[in-house]
């Protein structure tokens, strides 16, 4: 692969992410990791299942009176638009259109930087009524499942990041497509878990 | 270029093994450090059978018995047994598969540090101020108020290092995925290469529980948060899950790698192609699959009820089946054949009636009444040191003595393989044979001592003098890898003349690239093809001879791992946790543990993004320099490998 060799929409393969070892390499092993991950958010999952609600004697915290579905459900509405954009991204990418990419990658970040913003703003007011993660098993479980995923959220924001920047000045070649690929491929990892997070958090929380 | 001619200065040879992304050297490390391990893990279980020798001996204080009993469990499978396996695969199984390097290189080596330095932290609380010893499952109800920072140097550096080998394993199921050379279809895949590829993907499932159990661990224990403590709502069964989950899975990690390297060694020995090889596969993906529905066998006496027991008692039974249908296929592999009893086959001959033995002995304790009764006894013991010892010892010194005319080109010596041999085998069925007969007398595990007179002197006594003669094996064993520096060059492929499999067809030393063309696969046992078919060259290649693309070295898989390692002790001496509000171990102030922590992790994502942002393409060994770097090995190789 040479890095340096010039593309027109023309010739650009049908599927550039794969069209080197490299790339085949990275495809397999995005995959392969994402398997993992789902086997640790299912771990955390089960562990904020068992101890939800927990805490000691005459706890004040329920999941029932704690969560605030329509902040949830902005949150929710921020992520799934920002898995969208990335699905335009790639769509850019196939036609070999950077700027297209390079766009509706911006806009994914900025998507789930509002995300992360929300979810930041829901952990401070936790804090501030006294819902604090040493709090009680119920709190430390609910702020790890959450919280695991925010940190997805933010590896991913920069990850992206450090790809738009990177790459701004040197367009799309057959080194950096799969980068991209994977971390579209990534982030909507993080989507589906944000689903999960919001049916089994919030929605069967509120339901008690 | 590297050729192999060219000598290095001691500078640079070390700078080659802190950088490299070559299999064949992340091999000798793994191989290194694991063995280095291995001798500390068998130096503190001999310590610990010097103590039960007697009844009443005060050798050692009861605290300095639980401190080497979690070491020496916790150091041999993770440390000692997983290191040394995964320099096997890393040294064979590109080979097998005919591929020039693994998928990830760079992530080789990063797995090889992070396992390395999470090692070397979990043994530095030796010397800060004591070792962890809560056993080496840990359960969360003793660990949690063991004072001092035993327990968080395991949590931290089995952190790292779990880290580490999850790495790996991604890296090996990628390899045998996208790097098999044309023709190496699934089915024509050595049993080394598959058992590699399933115990990967046990590691990529078993993984992440165990993550998750040692993070929630540390933050209970170092942040303040309440997963296990009861008065707040906590849970400890929760880890008892979550280690089990991990822990029942990894035992088979360990073992069907194992059960792959048996299987190449008898069929090269007895001389047939090794019968059953589909169902062997098919054995292989079964116990897998199964090895994750059995985990709570472990858990019968926690209280989990009759149905769910149950379960996991049918569950577990089954397990015998795919096992019980590889241990046939080896014998009838072995039946019939043209035998030759060399060292690695002596072990693979010792392993069929040993492993079984700890089979049938696991079959007994599935059944869950019989369980409450053997539970927590020496039964236990004797039965999983008959496993692991039995299935997985044996495999790992047989390999050792199978493969070290292709990782070193020397060969081991045979007469003194032999004897070692003899010692180990007979020591190891003297230390744990007997531990059987004290669990069902009675005899509790995990104590520092007995009273006299219970029936348990004499099997004690011998179980020592056994224990004794393992460790005389493992010297004798390092006693012949020190001869075998200075045994004369191999120089030649087929060292044992009835190779089978890729990885026999290379004439030693291998040059950096292994295959100077990708071989073209023609069926199972490729190599055995080509010389029943008089081919002189070992194998046919599927391109003409051309430009190399090899990976670039790299040092940054070690910074990022000293990174982790810094933002380790930043977490260990946290002020926040509940030992340090107990007062029970020293920490530091709030500003110096923060700034280890995000000191220690900025360089870990400093590096990340280093490695982000700058271009890696790897290089082009252009055709010319094949040619050269052939001819030099040859002229080297006629010259009888003397500098």
């Amino acid at each position: 692969m040479d890095i340096n060799q010039k593309f027109t929409p023309q010739n650009w393969p049908k599927h550039a992410e794969t069209a080197t070892q490299e790339g085949k390499n990275k495809f397999v092993g995005l995959w392969i990791f994402l398997a993992s991950d789902t086997v640790l958010f299912a771990s955390v999952f089960a562990t904020y299942l068992a101890l939800k609600d927990q805490g000691p004697v005459g706890m004040e915290f329920a999941a029932k009176d704690l969560y605030e579905l329509p902040l949830a459900f902005a949150m929710t509405m921020l992520l799934l638009f920002s898995s969208l954009t990335s699905v335009y991204a790639m769509y850019h990418m196939k036609n070999y259109n950077f700027k297209g990419v390079q766009t509706w990658m911006a806009v994914t970040v900025l998507l789930g930087f509002g995300f992360l913003c929300l979810e930041i703003y829901e952990f401070n007011h936790y804090v501030h009524i006294g819902f604090g993660y040493t709090q009680s098993a119920y709190s430390s479980a609910f702020f790890t499942l959450v919280g695991t995923h925010g940190l997805h959220v933010v590896i991913g924001l920069v990850w992206i990041s450090a790809l738009i920047i990177r790459n701004a000045k040197r367009g799309l070649n057959l080194y950096n497509a799969p980068k991209y690929f994977m971390a579209s491929l990534y982030w909507h990892f993080i989507d589906v878990v944000w689903v999960f997070i919001f049916t089994v958090v919030y929605l069967m929380g509120v339901l008690g | 270029m590297s050729s192999v001619a060219q000598k290095k200065g001691f500078g640079a040879q070390v700078w080659d093994f802190l950088t490299t992304v070559d299999h064949k050297k992340i091999a000798i490390l793994y191989l290194a450090s694991g063995t280095l391990f291995f001798a500390i893990a068998g130096f503190e279980a001999i310590l610990m059978r010097i103590q039960l020798m007697v009844p009443n001996n005060d050798f050692m204080s009861a605290g300095l018995f639980n401190e080497l009993l979690t070491m020496h469990g916790t150091t041999m499978l993770f440390l000692a047994a997983t290191p040394i396996i995964f320099g096997f695969m890393n040294a064979i199984v590109p080979l097998q598969i005919g591929a020039r390097d693994v998928a990830f290189p760079f992530l080789n080596s990063l797995g090889f540090w992070m396992f390395f330095f999470g090692a070397v932290f979990l043994h530095l609380s030796f010397f800060l101020g004591g070792a962890p010893d809560a056993g080496w499952t840990s359960y969360a109800s003793l660990s949690l108020y063991s004072p001092g920072h035993g327990i968080d140097f395991y949590v931290l550096g089995l952190q790292i290092s779990g880290a580490g080998t999850l790495i790996s394993g991604l890296n090996f199921i990628v390899t045998i995925i996208t790097m098999r050379a044309p023709g190496m279809t699934y089915m024509r895949m050595p049993l080394f290469t598959w058992t590699t590829l399933v115990s990967s993907s046990l590691i990529l499932f078993a993984f992440p529980p165990l993550t998750v159990g040692l993070f929630l661990m540390l933050v209970d224990r170092m942040f303040g948060a309440n997963f296990f403590d009861h008065t707040m709502g906590g849970n400890t069964i929760v880890w008892e899950h979550l280690f089990w989950i991990f822990g029942h899975p990894e035992v088979y990690i360990l073992v069907l790698p194992a059960f792959g390297l048996f299987s190449e060694i008898i069929p090269v020995f007895a001389r047939k192609r090794l019968f059953g090889y589909s169902s062997m596969v098919f054995a292989t993906i079964l116990i897998g699959f199964l090895g994750f529905m059995v985990w709570a066998h472990h858990m019968f006496t926690t209280g989990m009820g009759a149905t769910a027991n149950a379960i996991f008692a049918v569950a577990t039974m089954a397990i015998a089946v795919p096992t019980g249908m590889k241990v046939f296929n080896w014998i009838l592999t072995i039946w019939g054949g043209s035998i030759k009893v060399t060292v690695p086959m002596l072990y693979a001959l010792a392993f069929i009636p040993s492993f079984v033995a700890g089979g049938v002995t696991g079959v007994m304790q599935a059944t869950a009444p019989l369980d409450y009764q053997l539970h927590d006894s020496y039964f236990i013991v004797a039965h999983f040191h008959y496993v692991i010892v039995g299935g997985i010892v044996t495999a790992l010194f047989g390999s050792a003595h199978f493969y070290w005319p292709i990782i070193f080109n020397r060969a081991l010596s045979e007469k003194l393989g032999v004897l070692t041999f003899w010692v180990f085998f007979i020591g190891f069925h003297l230390t744990f044979f007997l531990q059987h007969f004290l669990g069902l007398m009675g005899m509790p595990r995990r104590v520092f001592t007995y009273m006299a007179d219970q029936g348990w002197d004499a099997f004690n006594m011998i179980s020592t003098i056994g224990a004794i003669m393992m460790g005389v094996g493992v010297v004798l064993l390092v006693i012949n890898v020190l001869l075998s520096i200075k045994s004369p060059p191999v120089n030649r492929r087929d060292y044992w003349g009835d190779g089978r499999s890729l990885e026999w067809a290379l004439e030693t030393p291998l040059p950096f690239y292994n295959f100077k063309q990708t071989p073209l696969v023609r069926g199972f046992d490729p190599y055995w093809i080509e010389k029943e078919e008089g081919n002189e060259e070992g194998m046919v290649y599927a391109e003409p001879l051309g430009d190399i693309h090899m990976p670039n070295n790299s040092i940054i898989p070690l910074g990022m791992t000293i990174g982790t390692f810094i933002a380790a002790f930043g977490a260990l001496y946290s002020p926040w946790g509940d030992q340090a509000i107990a007062g029970t171990a020293d920490s530091l102030s709030k500003a110096g543990s923060l700034t280890l922590l995000i000191g220690g992790l900025g360089i870990t994502v400093a590096c990340m993004i280093i490695r982000s942002v700058k271009d890696d393409l790897g290089y082009h060994v252009t055709k010319a320099e094949v040619e050269q770097t052939e001819r030099a090995l040859a002229e080297f190789r006629a010259k009888g490998g003397k500098r």
